[in-house]
């Protein structure tokens, strides 16, 4: 491969002294070809992702005010905004809000998903067909789904309110408007919107066991529960451990579907990091300390991809 | 197998019957917001469990108020997935076959894109993007929305890249073929599945973007669909009807593309995600 571009002049190109193919730059050449390919990405990339992650740690200790954006005046003011962003309540609510938020919507999202994913690993007519329509609230945008439900869940005039209300069952909860309740709510509409995508990713998952597993399982006299503990899962396990990375991933960062269903309402009782990080900076323009939430933000995002790389670098060997 | 015979058909139609309650259960909030914008009249009162008429009056409301809307998620979605696919996939091929150094790092970095919260990049691109002109034009917001499917296309389909056989390849480099001719007209040919699959989920991703709307936008110049209703409801309060009509246009896309591209859409869930 490397050898054809220097065999290759011909007798009646060699007079011509720039055809004359000179290896060190040819190679130079389709380096940079190659590299072209690649480099798009990569300094979009960078742009986009890259960038911004730097240039947050900067902003979070920057005094930025509405009225920086006609100057251009941001100064740096020291650990201000760190310390009055950590200080505040809020922060410490939020922060407790987005662990309780992410925990629940895994927890609900992924063992409903598992028990679908299970239940259509079956075979039964029609099963191709609603496997793929269970995926219909999964492509819905998120802000869409939200304002919905948030028409549901109405204290009201809502249907799950009246749905209760005939079944005799109360039907008076102010789903979203109390604080007591609203983050239950909001955690059990993200379990909804969720379910789709781990059933999808697990029922995968599944597809791929070996059937020779289960006959071996019930030829030994095993239990479907039995089977399942000791076939299934552990067959599973990295499976299971990318949905629930990919879970975390998009669930910690949540931000469309509580603004479309309470705003981070009421009383701040639906507050996580990424609506405080979205209100310091876009409502407040306090880009400083928005900033600092979206790094405390990316700071949880990091160890738990630390945690992740090591448990799958352990698994490996 | 064949004791079991008699009660095995009636047992798989009992699941059946099971799948089809699970998904009422699943469906039933996309039913509602379709039964609620076929009665505009209910407002702020409680909606029939089936539309007493056709009441279209809620959807002439809301194409009249988000048909704009529309048009604009259309057109930056269509410019995302075009920027998204034309640096999505000579990157992949790259990734996949040239062995360059540091290929390696580049596929890292890639995953780990995608545990940058959206939030914190709009709290930094909004700085740069009033010093550069982008706040309120479609340019910013495709752009923005393109970085939605890049880091999800490169990886799906490089994956399938990988698995072109290097006979193919090498044959055409034998026919004379530079890196850019065979990237053109023998791999990209064949990704094409992968091609399809990743420009659904740009497209799907672009469209359901809510938060890049709501911040790299001050003005109404360049407003989807999304960031249309978000502002509807605070609006129209009482107009619950024209609301989820709005709500339903916005989820036509989705529902086509699933009828249209199931196979595609089953495929991206699990490649993007598994490799």
């Amino acid at each position: 491969m490397t050898t054809s571009t220097v065999t290759a002049p011909p007798s009646d190109a060699a007079p011509r002294k720039d055809a004359v193919p000179d290896p060190a730059r040819a190679r130079l050449r389709r380096r940079l070809i190659r590299w072209g390919f690649v480099a798009p990405a990569v300094l979009f990339m960078l742009l986009f992702f890259g960038y911004p992650l730097v240039r947050n740690v900067v902003m979070s200790f920057q005094h930025y005010t509405p009225k920086t954006f006609f100057t251009g005046e941001a100064p740096f003011n020291g650990a201000d905004n760190w310390s009055s962003v950590l200080q505040d309540a809020l922060f410490g609510k939020a922060l407790w809000h987005t662990l309780v938020f992410t925990a629940g919507s895994l927890l609900g999202q992924f063992c409903i998903g598992l028990a679908l994913a299970v239940f259509f690993n079956r075979r039964f007519p029609l099963n191709g067909v609603l496997r793929s329509l269970i995926l219909l609230p999964w492509l819905v945008p998120m802000v869409v789904s939200g304002i919905v439900w948030r028409r549901i869940l109405d204290q009201d005039t809502g249907v799950l309110n009246t749905f209760l209300d005939t079944l005799g069952l109360g039907g008076h909860t102010p789903w979203l408007t109390s604080p007591g309740m609203a983050l239950l709510s909001v955690i059990l509409v993200n379990i909804w919107i969720g379910i789709p995508f781990n059933m999808v990713i697990l029922y995968g998952g599944l597809q791929e066991i070996p059937k020779e597993l289960y006959e071996a399982a019930s030829l030994d006299g095993a239990s479907a529960w039995r089977a399942f503990r000791s076939v299934t899962l552990p067959m599973l396990k990295p499976v299971i451990t990318v949905v629930l990375v990919l879970g975390f991933m998009s669930t910690v960062k949540i931000l469309d579907l509580i603004l479309a269903l309470t705003d981070g309402g009421p009383a701040d009782a639906t507050q996580t990091l990424g609506t405080l990080t979205y209100q310091n900076s876009f409502v407040e323009l306090d880009f400083g300390a928005g900033a600092v939430v979206g790094n405390v933000l990316i700071l949880i995002s990091a160890v738990f991809a630390v945690f992740y790389l090591r448990a799958n670098r352990t698994e490996g060997k | 197998m064949a004791a079991h015979a008699p009660t095995a058909p009636r047992r798989r139609w009992g699941s059946t019957v099971a799948g089809l309650l699970v998904l009422a259960v699943m469906l039933f909030p996309l039913y509602w917001m379709l039964n609620t914008a076929l009665q505009p009249d209910s407002g702020l009162l409680q909606v029939d469990p089936v539309p007493p008429g056709l009441d279209l009056s809620g959807f002439t409301k809301a194409l009249t108020d988000q048909g704009g809307n529309l048009l604009t998620s259309l057109l930056v979605s269509a410019g995302a997935v075009v920027i998204c696919l034309a640096i999505a996939a000579p990157a992949a091929y790259g990734l996949a076959r040239f062995g360059l150094r540091g290929s390696r790092t580049i596929v890292f970095g890639t995953l780990i894109t995608q545990m940058v919260p959206g939030i914190v990049v709009a709290n930094a691109l909004y700085t740069s993007y009033v010093d550069l002109g982008l706040v309120n034009s479609y340019a910013g917001l495709m752009l923005a929305d393109a970085s939605l499917g890049i880091p999800f296309s490169i990886v799906l389909m490089r994956s399938f890249m990988v698995s072109i056989p290097g006979e193919v390849i090498e044959a055409a480099e034998i026919d004379g073929a530079g890196p850019v001719r065979v990237f053109l007209r023998v791999v990209l040919p064949m990704s094409r599945n992968a091609l399809i699959t990743s420009g659904l989920f740009a497209f799907l991703f672009a469209w359901s973007d809510f938060m890049f709307a709501l911040t790299l936008n001050t003005t109404d110049d360049v407003k989807p669909v999304t960031l249309g209703i978000y502002q509807y409801i605070g609006a129209h309060v009482g107009d619950w009807g024209s609301v989820m009509a709005a709500a339903v246009l916005s989820a036509v896309p989705a529902a086509i593309l699933l009828v249209l591209a199931q196979k595609y859409i089953a495929a991206g869930i699990t490649g993007g995600s598994v490799k």
